[in-house]
């Protein structure tokens, strides 16, 4: 990559974009040039101004300073729908799809094939189908959208600007919900999509997926520009440096090692709903990690673990003694939280203030016969403020308004007070920024040197390699293997990832011992099991044995 | 004001100028907003109408939005929580039929037959509460159908009960107090401002307040907190049901009779007052100050009318204006906090 002449010219080219809202500049007369067939990355904090800038360039906000030129052309859209006319295509963080319409009709919204005034449903599937065969999404077109996993509905989401006139695509955080293997596969895209000319804004938090896919990157820092430079003259930390403003040792604090204590939790035979029963045990003083694909019963079975979804039985012992846990309500009285990956969607209540989401799961600390005493919650959430670091205006402002970083720090702080020892934490990091990301594990870790036992569901394998004291691997609804520290390796970490997709052994049971180390493959990232695949896309249904009902209600299972 | 969070007005003020000012566009949108849309139309039909600014007239006006009140305090806790209640002039019909039985067959002093009265009247609103908030959550069926159901089973009831005979003769200390003024406001309307009262307390400064508004705004947030949001799911609509139930006797007091087919629509009044008040259809949003607030404006509204001679007719068009641009400004308001958090976000 990065092989683009200078000479290259610029498909797209903004310069001087200057937009304020009232008492903030979000933006602060920054420059961007794309040129033709490159991928760009667009890097900086979360409130450097990345998303204000994809707005614009969507149409959605128009600038108030600075000019855009679309191939020479003056480009000023006045709405998203007049930017995607022009060309300039963007995936949004957010999904946008429809759920009650079918893929097909999702990817051809705007314009669908008609016959005599009515859809042509033939064309229409089709065409769908030629779209889906070019991203590699294995779900066919008459499938209603509400079905598909998350990771599918967002490469759905990137295939649907596909078949548009796309001179520029910009991509929000693509990857957010992707393993790694569905980035690849996300990546195959964007090469194809390139090669033709397009140029392509990618913006994301994940820096080893800028540098193995990007050409160029420009560096935002508070609303300025800081630096344009071809990412084969930079490293990691360099670009850390330029992101932050500072110097940042580096993303994960130091491993302490902290002698196990007591065991504080042990499930037995832990059947989550849809998924295969699995044993575990956690000490107190343990980070452990739990590794897997999207869809191998990860977030499954710590949910069940939970109580937060139904579980087919199985024992779960806290600190020795068997207890029954049917709810979140059992789970909280006996000392376990879950900190969900979605915490927009299931752990904050966005429009309350910070005070009132700290003390939601201990209501009776801040109350006295069902009375709310305002003195002692707000006492409660200063301290929770100062002890997490939390960066707020105060505790009476919504937490809508804090950043990723610190909003997740609102739901530590929760449990925190809710006094519970085992913190169940679903993807910690997943959408917070470099900085606060070192914060947050520096606050796991803490919380473990204090005694509290931790497990850590995690896409992110660096992340949990860098925290945690183990790692169970989680493959096909089973615990394909535990990999301690001493032993962390990428390759074999993947490996028993894959482990369960790979050896098709449909009726006998498989079992994989624990520590069983079943065929590793030599690059399990580039070893995508060719065609007959026995699970394409890990996402949909893992288990043989049910047959339909495994994407879920809350759309969130599959991660 | 109507964000959840109820001392919001208290607080430390931390950033300067542009909080206090953001605070201040709230207030103005939220209840101030309708405060100062009620008061604009006082002046209007003060001036308009000579009639309208005398104390007889002002009595008429909180004896004509007392029903209409306490059945939107019960209401505003359905709506918060994200449900609705189509049910409670049906119930009312119902409760007022069956406490109105007891009242004209029993040979107790009349004290303690009112007291009965009142308490079967609440307890048959908070059964039919019950079975509403019950079956909804049970069987996950939107609030909606399972009221649209028990408006229609209520109303039946009530008729099957009494053979759609109306039941009068009531002891004569009842309706006595049904038309007594206390500091020259009627008596019946002091029991609404009570409930409005204890209504805004509960909401303000209860666990159980804070979890109605956090349940509404994010259900799976505060279940996977370790609370039983369904149990407080059910409570709202037993709330709403006692509501009704001391709605019930209160039409009982004033008009001396208990009839199967009264009520009919109010449930769409009480709907209204909450949602003029600033409360949001999809829960999480509102206060029972702006219920209030929402009652008055609909009760003025409909007084002034009348006494500037509009016809019943237009009267109604009128009306239903003002709720559809009450719902205009609202969509406004929503705007307006969507886009403040990205104001902050951004900086």
């Amino acid at each position: 990559m990065s092989g683009h002449d200078e000479a290259v010219p610029a498909v797209l080219e903004a310069a001087g974009i200057g937009k304020t809202f009232p008492g903030v500049k979000a933006l602060d007369g920054v420059r961007v040039d794309l040129r033709a067939g490159e991928v760009h990355a667009l890097l900086g904090e979360n409130g450097a101004g990345k998303s204000t800038l994809v707005r614009i360039l969507a149409g959605i906000q128009p600038p108030d300073t600075g000019t855009m030129r679309l191939g020479g052309e003056p480009y000023a859209p006045k709405d998203a729908a007049a930017a995607m006319k022009a060309g300039v295509q963007v995936v949004h963080q957010e999904l946008n799809l429809l759920p009650n319409l079918t893929v097909a009709e999702n990817l051809f919204f705007q314009r669908l094939p008609r016959r005599y005034g009515l859809v042509d449903r033939r064309t229409l599937n089709r065409r769908a189908q030629d779209l889906l065969d070019e991203v590699g999404l294995d779900v066919r077109p008459h499938t209603k959208v509400e079905r598909l996993g998350i990771a599918q509905m967002q490469l759905l989401e990137i295939a649907r600007t596909l078949w548009q006139d796309c001179r520029v695509l910009v991509m929000d955080e693509p990857t957010a919900t992707l393993t790694s293997r569905e980035t690849e596969r996300l990546f195959e895209v964007i090469r194809r999509v390139t090669a033709r000319g397009t140029a392509v804004l990618y913006i994301s938090h994940h820096l080893e997926e800028v540098f193995e896919i990007g050409d160029r990157m420009t560096v935002f820092r508070n609303g300025r520009h800081v630096v344009t430079k071809n990412l084969a003259d930079t490293d990691t930390a360099e670009v850390i440096r330029l992101m932050v403003g500072r110097d940042l040792a580096q993303e994960y604090p130091p491993y302490v090692s902290r002698p196990p204590g007591d065991e504080l939790l042990r499930a037995e035979d832990l059947h989550p709903r849809g998924g295969s029963p699995v044993s575990f045990a956690l000490h107190a003083g343990e980070v452990v990690g739990v590794a897997g694909l999207v869809g191998s019963g990860r977030t499954e079975t710590v949910r069940a673990l939970f109580g937060a979804d139904h579980h087919d039985g199985g024992h779960v012992y806290v600190k020795g003694r068997r207890v029954r846990i049917r709810t979140p309500r059992d789970a909280v009285r006996h000392g376990i939280s879950l900190l969900t990956e979605d915490r927009k969607g299931q752990g904050l209540v966005l429009d309350m203030p910070v005070a009132a989401n700290v003390t939601l799961a201990a209501t009776g600390k801040v109350s006295r016969g069902g009375l709310l005493k305002r003195g002692e919650e707000d006492a409660y959430a200063h301290r929770a403020v100062e002890r997490l670091g939390i960066r707020t205006p105060g505790i009476r402002t919504a937490v809508r308004t804090l950043s990723g970083g610190n909003q997740q720090k609102v739901v530590l702080g929760r449990w925190l007070l809710a006094g519970t020892d085992v913190l169940v934490v679903d993807e910690p990091t997943r959408g917070i920024d470099v900085g606060a990301r070192y914060e947050i594990h520096q606050q796991l870790t803490d919380l473990a040197s204090a005694g509290k036992a931790l497990l850590v569901v995690s896409s992110d394998l660096p992340e949990l390699m860098g925290i945690c004291d183990r790692i169970l691997v989680f493959s096909r609804g089973r615990i394909a293997g535990e990999v301690a520290r001493e032993d962390f390796d990428n390759s074999r970490i993947l490996a028993l990832a894959y482990s369960g997709y790979v050896t098709q052994t449909p009726v006998a049971d498989p079992v994989p011992g624990p520590a069983a180390e079943p065929t590793p493959g030599p690059d399990p990232v580039a070893d995508p099991t060719p065609d007959p695949d026995p699970a394409p896309v890990p996402a949909l249904d893992p288990v043989p044995d049910t047959p339909t009902d495994v994407p879920t209600k809350n759309g969130e299972t599959s991660s | 004001m109507t964000t959840p969070a109820p001392t919001k007005e208290a607080a430390p003020a931390p950033a300067g100028e542009r909080r206090t000012a953001r605070q201040l566009s709230r207030q103005v949108m939220g209840e101030a907003g309708i405060g100062i849309a009620l008061l604009a139309l006082v002046l209007i039909f003060t001036l308009a109408a000579p009639k309208f600014a005398t104390s007889d007239n002002l009595t008429n006006i909180a004896t004509e939005i007392t029903l209409n009140t306490m059945l939107a305090v019960g209401m505003t806790f359905v709506i918060l929580v994200g449900g609705i209640d189509l049910s409670v002039g049906s119930v009312m019909a119902l409760s007022g039929v069956v406490a109105g039985e007891v009242l004209t067959s029993t040979s107790l002093s009349t004290p303690v037959a009112v007291l009965l009265t009142v308490l079967i009247a609440a307890a048959v609103g908070m059964a039919c509460g019950f079975v509403n908030g019950f079956v909804s959550e049970r069987w996950r069926v939107p609030s909606f159908i399972v009221t649209l159901g028990m408006l229609n089973v209520a109303r039946g009831a009530a008729l099957e009960y009494t053979d759609a005979k109306t039941l009068y003769d009531f002891p004569p200390g009842f309706s006595h107090f049904g038309t007594s003024t206390l500091l020259g406001i009627p008596s019946l309307f002091w029991i609404a401002l009570v409930m409005a009262v204890i209504g805004h307390l509960v909401l303000t400064r209860t666990v159980f307040g804070r979890l109605v508004f956090a349940i509404g705004a994010n259900e799976e947030a505060v279940r996977l907190s370790g609370h039983r949001t369904s149990i407080i799911k059910v409570a709202v609509f037993v709330i709403a049901g006692f509501a009704v139930g001391i709605a019930a006797v209160t039409y009982m007091a004033r008009l001396n009779i208990a009839s199967p087919t009264i009520g009919s629509g109010y449930e769409l009044s009480a709907i209204a007052a909450v949602v003029i008040g600033g409360a949001s259809l999809s829960g999480g949003k509102g206060s029972m100050i702006g219920t209030l607030l929402g009652a008055c404006l609909l009760g003025v509204l409909t007084n002034g009318l009348l006494l500037m001679g509009v016809s019943d007719f237009q009267r109604q068009m009128i009306t239903g204006v003002v709720i559809m641009v009450a719902v205009v400004v609202d969509h406004y308001r929503g705007k307006l906090a969507a886009r403040m958090p990205q104001k902050a976000a951004a900086g």
